[in-house]
């Protein structure tokens, strides 16, 4: 009746599972109650959960990536302190069955369920708003794209309480990952999980493909696109081009596992070095889905906090396409050790340094934004900064990694560690917490406090390097990843030190939280009345802040690169804005429940396939599919915002830049 | 105005800390690990590694120092610097941005391209001595060493005579490993059903140490082995001894060496089935089992027959 499942599927005899498990249900249902006894559930359900508009689907997005950094942090923690308690015959807190649970998850987490989801939810809330239209091309689409990564966000972490997750790593290599030697339910938890969200973000990257091509408003070219618009681009191309990949390749292993089938078996004609090939034909692109945006969120911050456009506008758009390409072409450097021969690595080898080409003509670039403007060094600029030493160093260090000889005393060490997490929290995550300091005015109407986000800056940047330079060390000193215990004495130094920069870290995180918390409390002093709180560039700071659900009054028509730069140039100049339009009814997408409906359905899927409780996994796609058959015969998908009601937002808008433009005409702020 | 005394002492010390820190991580970077080889495989590919570093350094550090110096030479209160709102474009730094990237990665490529030919782990060493063959089998949670010349076999531990070149097969008996003596140099991937080489050579009589360089599952952490390099005679002596004792591995003790254990010490065999190394890596005999079935007290959680620690 069910499946696997029993009773005994809950990790009694584990304390630390147990008591998270117990804190997060009991935590669960507090905000649960909380928000019943409130009232909040209709509001909850009619403005966010239904919702289609990208900017509150971006918003939660966010929301879902920094809890699940969270998550992902404490994992981390747990990881760094059990290396270094672990040292010499002692077997520290945590037994091989639980530590290689927490770094796989760890590992998972943080690249499907943290990073993904904040990188889509940037791309969500900005693109449309900066190429000046109303919404994506499938905004219900959208929802569901959200939904289904939300489902896959909710099995890993039902792992914990409900059987394990997989502890093969975060990318499950068979045959480690065949039922033979992973028998028990954590590789199919990893396999349902990631293959949801998956598919939703392959629904992201379609979406997102034709709102860039086909949604821009009048005059905006595709070469007066902001910088982060390009990025949304070919971030986008690479998640049409590979995710299919890794979707083919992970229903490959569940078939293995599932029916006995041998793709990648021991035996049988199975071959798991397929597998290898495959994950990393769609897994090093990833890397480069992750960071490409990132490059466009601080191509803005840097041109926006040195009152200069981009330098090298196109130079940098070729560079952005050349990483694009390029980043096809290099996913066997993960595995030179492999003997493929020389021939074989010198190509991929040069391949992989070649990336570095477009890096690092793009951080040339960045230093000549720079160069005879006004830098302004607010909070996005500190993590910019910040972000050009650390990822030059890991650049650096990436270089070395694709030399193969090289390659071949570092190859899986700690010296591997310490790389990637300098090019991914150093590239991606630094962008991210910029790019929230820098847009979170204009999603919420009020700045975020900048005593406590320098204070999160500082202990971020030397809690990162106090974590990680040592574990180039221990590298060097021939130290592999994923210990469990450390034979080695003369490590322990080296880990202890990365024990203090993870306390450094938790500081920085505690920062954040707490900036978060006194920034809402101290809103109304906070408050950007003006709707371009930088002195902004692109189009989303043309909009007030928060920006009304349909973004625009009427279609902002570009005549140059900078949209919003030409049109508040020539409004201070003149000091007059333009003539008020004629404000019409503007037709917008309904609500729609159909992507939540179809997560549900998908996270019963989900569970029943890992527990394989085939009937239930029927009715949970056949609720899916009903669910599907209904929307599709819907009868009304749009509804008008009346023109009164349009023109009553926009003249507020009016008002307020009315105001602004005053202001900087006394101060004289514009050379 | 100068800094007070006071002030200038307390910038000196931070930075004496700064360096003596720096110091400290370059040593214990340099002290018993890729970077203090004692073979020449290791000691050229280490050579590879800081070479390359020093090509990027040559770029990368004064790009860093730009960065800096720019951001603070045109900060907002600087009234000196002069702003230039609409400068966003000049061909000649263009192509300078452009070519320094690429004509550095031009010469790292020629270091890939011949680095890679000539520290092929494939490739045998330009030696005159006759290489010792020993074939290398990962299995859960150990690693098999057969010498098939001298034929006799050990478990986590590895003699070899130094200055003699050692050419390896290496093969798994389960999952991927990757089979690394972090001193004497290049690792290479223990997988089953094939067969990878490798060649090394300890220069010296040193103790060293190897591991796996792959996750391998629950035993993974103590897939470590002792790694001995001695003097030719001090081999031969070794020799005489594990024949004098031990077990045979055959069939039947390999059946039983290939069961899962974990924290295993090391072990010889007096003698070894000449074909034993053929029938595992060509998969005549099948390759090691897993933990068992999870049983209805465990649903869907495994529990390794390695039992717990």
């Amino acid at each position: 009746m069910f499946g696997k499942l029993s009773w005994s599927a809950i990790p009694v005899h584990e304390p630390i599972a147990l008591i998270t498990s117990i804190v997060v249900i009991l935590v669960m249902l507090g905000i649960l109650a909380l928000i019943t006894v409130k009232g909040w559930w209709p509001y909850l359900w009619t403005e966010w959960i239904t919702s289609v508009d990208h900017k509150r689907i971006g918003i939660m997005y966010c929301i879902l990536g920094v809890v699940m950094l969270i998550r992902g942090f404490a994992d981390a923690i747990m990881m760094r302190t059990q290396q270094a308690a672990a040292v010499g015959g002692a077997q520290g807190y945590l037994n091989p069955e639980h530590y290689n649970q927490i770094f796989s998850a760890h590992g998972t987490i943080m690249i499907f369920f943290g990073a993904m989801p904040l990188v889509i939810g940037f791309m969500n809330f900005l693109t449309p708003l900066q190429l000046g239209v109303r919404d994506v091309a499938f905004p219900t689409l959208n929802s569901v794209s959200f939904w289904l990564t939300a489902s896959g966000a909710l099995l890993v972490n039902v792992s914990l309480f409900i059987g394990e997750f997989a502890r093969t790593g975060w990318l499950p290599y068979p045959p480690l990952s065949e039922a033979t030697y992973s028998p028990g339910v954590g590789v199919d938890y990893y396999l349902w999980a990631v293959q949801i969200a998956g598919i939703g973000t392959l629904m992201t990257g379609i979406n997102f493909v034709t709102t860039v091509l086909k949604m821009r408003c009048p005059g905006m070219s595709l070469l007066r696109m902001p910088m982060f618009c390009w990025t949304t681009l070919s971030s986008s191309l690479l998640i049409v081009a590979v995710f299919p990949i890794l979707t083919a390749t992970l229903a490959m292993l569940s078939l293995d596992r599932v029916f006995g089938w041998h793709y990648f078996t021991n035996d049988a004609g199975g071959n798991p070095m397929m597998f290898m090939n495959l994950i990393w034909a769609w897994g090093h692109p990833e890397v480069y889905i992750l960071v490409l945006p990132a490059f466009g969120i601080f191509s803005e911050i840097f041109s926006t906090f040195s009152g200069k456009p981009l330098f090298g506008y196109r130079s940098m758009v070729a560079a952005t396409l050349f990483i694009c390409v390029v980043s096809m072409m290099v996913w066997l450097h993960h595995f030179f050790t492999m003997g493929a021969g020389p021939a074989v690595n010198t190509f991929f080898g040069i391949a992989s340094s070649v990336i570095a080409v477009g890096t690092g003509v793009k951080i040339y670039n960045w230093i000549f934004t720079m160069y005879g403007g006004r830098v302004r060094f607010a909070v996005p600029m500190l993590w910019s900064m910040g972000f050009i030493f650390t990822f030059i160093m890991g650049g650096l260090t990436g270089v070395l990694l694709a030399v193969p000889p090289a390659d071949f005393l570092v190859h899986n060490s700690m010296f591997l560690v310490a790389h990637f997490h300098n090019v991914i929290v150093g590239g991606v995550v630094f962008a991210l917490f910029a790019g929230l300091d820098f847009w979170f005015p204009k999603a919420f109407g009020f700045r975020l406090h900048e005593g406590w986000g320098k204070a999160a800056f500082w202990f971020a940047f030397f809690g990162f390097w106090i974590t990680f330079a040592p574990l180039y060390v221990l590298g060097l000193q021939g130290m592999t990843r994923r210990l469990q215990h450390v034979n080695i004495d003369e490590w322990k130094p080296m880990l202890d030190l990365s024990v203090v920069g993870i306390g450094v870290l938790i500081l920085g995180v505690i920062s954040q939280v707490v900036m978060l918390v006194v920034s809402i409390r101290d809103r109304e002093k906070l408050r950007d009345v003006t709707g371009d709180p930088w002195d902004g560039r692109s189009l989303e700071w043309a909009t007030p802040s928060p920006a009304p659900f349909f973004n625009f009054a009427t279609m902002p028509n570009v005549e140059g690169e900078e949209a919003y730069w030409g049109i508040k140039v020539r409004a201070i100049e003149s000091q007059r804005l333009g003539p008020e339009p004629r404000y019409e009814p503007i037709e917008m997408p309904l609500s729609s429940p159909v992507g939540f409906y179809t997560a549900v359905f998908a996270s019963v899927t989900g569970f029943a396939l890992i527990w394989h409780i085939w009937w239930l996994a029927g009715l949970g796609l056949l609720g899916a599919f009903i669910g599907f058959v209904v929307f599709a015969w819907r009868d009304v998908h749009e509804f008008h915002v009346p023109a009164e009601e349009v023109a009553r937002v926009d003249r507020a808008r009016r008002a307020a830049r009315q105001a602004l433009m005053e202001r900087i005409a006394d101060q004289g702020a514009l050379a | 105005m100068c800094p007070s005394p006071n002030l200038q002492a307390r910038a000196r010390l931070s930075r004496r800390l700064f360096l003596g820190a720096g110091l400290a991580l370059a040593t214990s970077a340099c002290s018993g690990g890729i970077l203090d080889p004692v073979g020449p495989v290791g000691a050229d590919a280490s050579k590879i590694l800081i070479d390359a570093t020093i090509i990027m350094l040559a770029i990368v550090i004064p790009t860093i120092v730009l960065a800096f110096w720019v951001a603070w030479r045109y900060r907002a209160s600087n009234p000196k610097a002069e702003y230039l709102p609409y400068w966003s474009y000049s061909g000649r730094i263009e192509a300078v941005v452009w070519s320094i990237p690429i004509l550095t990665i031009m010469f790292l490529g020629g270091v890939i391209w011949i680095g890679s030919y000539r520290l092929d782990p494939f490739r045998p060493l330009s030696t005159t001595v006759p290489p010792l063959e020993v074939q290398v089998v990962s299995l859960d949670w150990k690693w098999l060493f057969i010498y098939p010349q001298q034929g006799i076999a050990t478990v986590n531990e590895f003699v070899v005579p130094a200055g003699v070149p050692v050419h390896f097969s290496i093969t798994s008996a389960s999952v991927f490993n990757v089979f690394f003596v972090p001193r004497l140099g290049s690792m290479i991937y223990a997988m089953p059903g094939m067969v990878s080489q490798l060649h090394l050579q300890a220069d010296r009589p040193a103790d060293l140490f190897g591991i796996s360089a792959h996750f391998s599952g629950d035993g993974f952490s103590d897939m470590q082995f002792e790694v001995k390099s001695v003097p030719p005679a001090q081999f031969a002596a070794w020799l005489q001894g594990v024949r004098s004792a031990g077990p045979v591995l055959n069939l039947a003790t390999y059946t039983q060496l290939a069961q899962q254990s974990e924290n295993v010490r090391a072990l010889t065999f007096r003698a070894v089935d000449p074909r034993l190394f053929d029938a595992i890596s060509s998969q005549k005999i099948a390759p090691g089992p897993g933990p068992e079935p999870p049983t209805p007290e465990h649903a869907g959680r495994e529990v390794s027959t390695g039992g717990r620690h």
